[in-house]
């Protein structure tokens, strides 16, 4: 760069010019119309598939007037009184509950061993895992139901295969997010602890987990919300009609003739994903006090 | 440092206690189930009970069933080539329309929301806690002859009859994949442009760089990891997708790979068929897997 003889700088604009002196950037309508727009066009179909399952007559799209017709009133046809309807739901719950109780704690400590064994086989184990959170989840169902209905598997299909497949597919959450906050703590906290006398095992269970608490709620959540949205696994391994969940029912019924009461399930497992979403955004806050950043928001959205 | 040795290996013997569980449940529930897949392509069909003779042995691995496939891709028997290409282009148009959408929303939050950024992107992360179903469902209510749309359509004299959108429209399933799969690329940009340090635009600014110019060269570039995130994670799972299709199209005229994987593994006498189509997926995606994995690799041994 040539050297650029001084010369009288421009005159500093006064500073009451309107907008300028606020800098050169205009505000951004057209992005503020699109964001809006998108928000619009995102949530505006469901929030109207929540209305119409509060419709008094059978049309999902002419308004009939408010009941609570769909969910309980209706003595066959709402979803306490239908029993497929009744048991989707229970049956999605409690496929979120088990694959939740076994997914979370074996991704947190597959998570520390990672952190502490290092080599080729935990490297290639790491690379699987990460293989098995993008790989197509058709790919994954219809090997795994391969596998049990040609292999003398110990159980076939049904709420096992179900979770077994939940688990695999959910697996790499927990380890995703608890490698994360273990990178962001760092070593010396579990050193301290063993300065100071505490086992290894009990470093790990009294320092690093206490921790971890706020990522292992974070996980837990996404993967039970992630399982409530599951579709292709539930179907692929689901045996009968005593193990269709929701996603099943709703894929199986929107096109026919289904009344308001499907809209009602799903507004139902809405309010249950939204609900464990808060009870885990509360717990978060409960547990990461004094540590820096609790899970934001976007950890809850599985961006880590 | 003879101290710490039995610590390090004690500690490291904990690291395999850990590691293991997780390591055999993924090599026994996806690695096995993979290599079933490979055995069913690979294998015979039974010429009495029309079942598939899976090949467990390497030695026995036969290409019959690639052979079929690949020989219906073009000619008179050709029913596999229009799929392949009609995903193909399916899931490129989509995709595309996940980029259009999904950058300016995701500039927009990064750089411009201000005090309403969490509100914003509260909003912005629902659809994860919507079920997919759930939103496909609202689309079918919406679409449907009797639906919302047509009502307003017919009511403002726009058409006469009905529109079928859910009858074998490309449009819509197009669309209807850009709808379900959106948020999933947003995320990811929005992490990569919030990285952006406004001082990095400002002094773009100043050095003389009007504002495209400053998008071009500083914001453009530097979202490049966070839009090939995104471009990932949507393209993966829409290949593989068979429900949207299903549910807002329902019809062959626009059925993609997941729709062909699906009715071959429902038909038992075509599971060779399915497991060939399924490593053909595999195969095809093979690289952006590869590329996603090995980048996450990498920020793990950087961190």
């Amino acid at each position: 760069m040539t050297a650029v003889p001084a010369t009288a700088p421009a005159p500093t604009p006064p500073l009451t010019r309107g907008r300028s002196w606020r800098g050169p950037w205009r505000p951004p309508y057209v992005l503020a119309a699109v964001t809006v727009g998108y928000l619009v066009w995102s949530l505006a179909p469901v929030l109207l598939a929540v209305l119409f399952s509060f419709n008094s007559g059978r049309s999902r799209s002419t308004w009939q007037g408010f009941s609570m017709r769909w969910y309980y009133a209706d003595p066959t046809l709402s979803v306490l009184h239908d029993e497929s309807l009744r048991r989707a739901l229970t049956h999605t719950l409690t496929l979120g509950l088990l694959t939740t109780l076994v997914a979370v704690p074996l991704g947190v400590a597959f998570a520390l061993g990672l952190d502490r064994w290092h080599g080729r086989l935990p490297a290639s184990a790491n690379f699987t895992m990460l293989l098995s959170f993008v790989i197509p989840e058709i790919v994954l169902a219809v090997g795994l139901f391969y596998m049990i209905t040609l292999l003398a598997t110990p159980f076939v299909l049904g709420t096992t295969a179900q979770v077994v497949g939940l688990v695999t597919f959910q697996l790499s959450y927990p380890v995703v997010i608890v490698r994360a906050r273990l990178a962001t703590i760092g070593p010396q906290y579990e050193e301290a602890a063993r300065d100071l006398g505490a086992s290894a095992f009990g470093a790990m269970r009294r320092v690093l987990l206490p921790m971890l608490m706020p990522a292992i709620f974070t996980s837990a959540v996404l993967v039970f919300a992630d399982v409530l949205d599951d579709f292709v696994i539930v179907r692929y391994l689901s045996s009968d009609a005593f193990t269709e969940t929701t996603s099943i029912k709703i894929y199986n019924t929107a096109r026919g003739a289904p009344t308001p009461a499907l809209n009602a399930v799903a507004t139902l497992m809405l309010v249950a994903s939204f609900v464990v979403v808060l009870l885990g955004w509360l717990a978060v806050r409960r547990f990461g006090r004094g540590q820096e950043e609790p899970g934001s928001l976007g950890a809850f959205a599985g961006q880590v | 440092m003879s101290g710490t040795a039995p610590r390090d290996r004690r500690r490291g013997l904990l690291g395999v206690a850990l590691t293991l569980p997780g390591a055999a449940w993924l090599a026994v529930f996806f690695l096995v189930p993979l290599y079933v897949v490979v055995s069913i392509s690979t294998g015979t069909v039974d010429p009495v009970f029309r079942s598939v003779v899976p090949a467990w042995n390497p030695a026995d691995w036969r290409g019959d069933q690639f052979g079929y496939v690949l020989s219906r891709l073009t000619g008179p028997d050709g029913f596999f080539g229009p799929v392949m290409v009609r995903t193909v282009v399916y899931v490129l148009l989509a995709v595309a329309g996940c980029l259009v959408v999904a950058y300016p929303v995701a500039w927009f939050v990064a750089r411009h929301s201000g005090r309403r950024r969490g509100l914003v992107l509260a909003l912005i992360v629902a659809p994860f806690w919507i079920s997919y179903m759930m939103r496909m469902l609202a689309w079918v209510n919406l679409l449907a002859d009797d639906g919302l749309v047509n009502r307003l359509l017919g009511g403002a004299g726009l058409v006469a009859d009905p529109v079928t959108f859910l009858s074998g429209r490309p449009t819509t399933v197009v669309l209807g994949l850009v709808y379900g799969y959106v948020p999933y690329m947003i995320l990811p940009m929005y992490a990569a442009l919030d990285r952006i340090s406004p001082a990095l635009l400002e002094a773009a600014r100043d050095l003389g760089a009007g504002r495209f110019e400053t998008f071009r060269r500083v914001v453009l570039p530097m979202s490049v990891p966070g839009v090939l995130a995104g471009l990932v994670l949507v393209a993966l799972p829409m290949t593989g997708d068979y429900f949207t299709n299903d549910l807002l199209s329902a019809s062959p005229s626009t059925a993609m790979l997941g729709n062909l994987i699906n009715t071959s593994v429902a038909n038992p006498s075509q599971a060779g068929q399915a497991g060939a189509l399924v490593l053909i997926l595999v195969l095809a995606m093979a690289a952006p897997m590869l590329l996603y994995v090995r980048s996450s690799v990498r920020s793990d041994l950087a961190s």
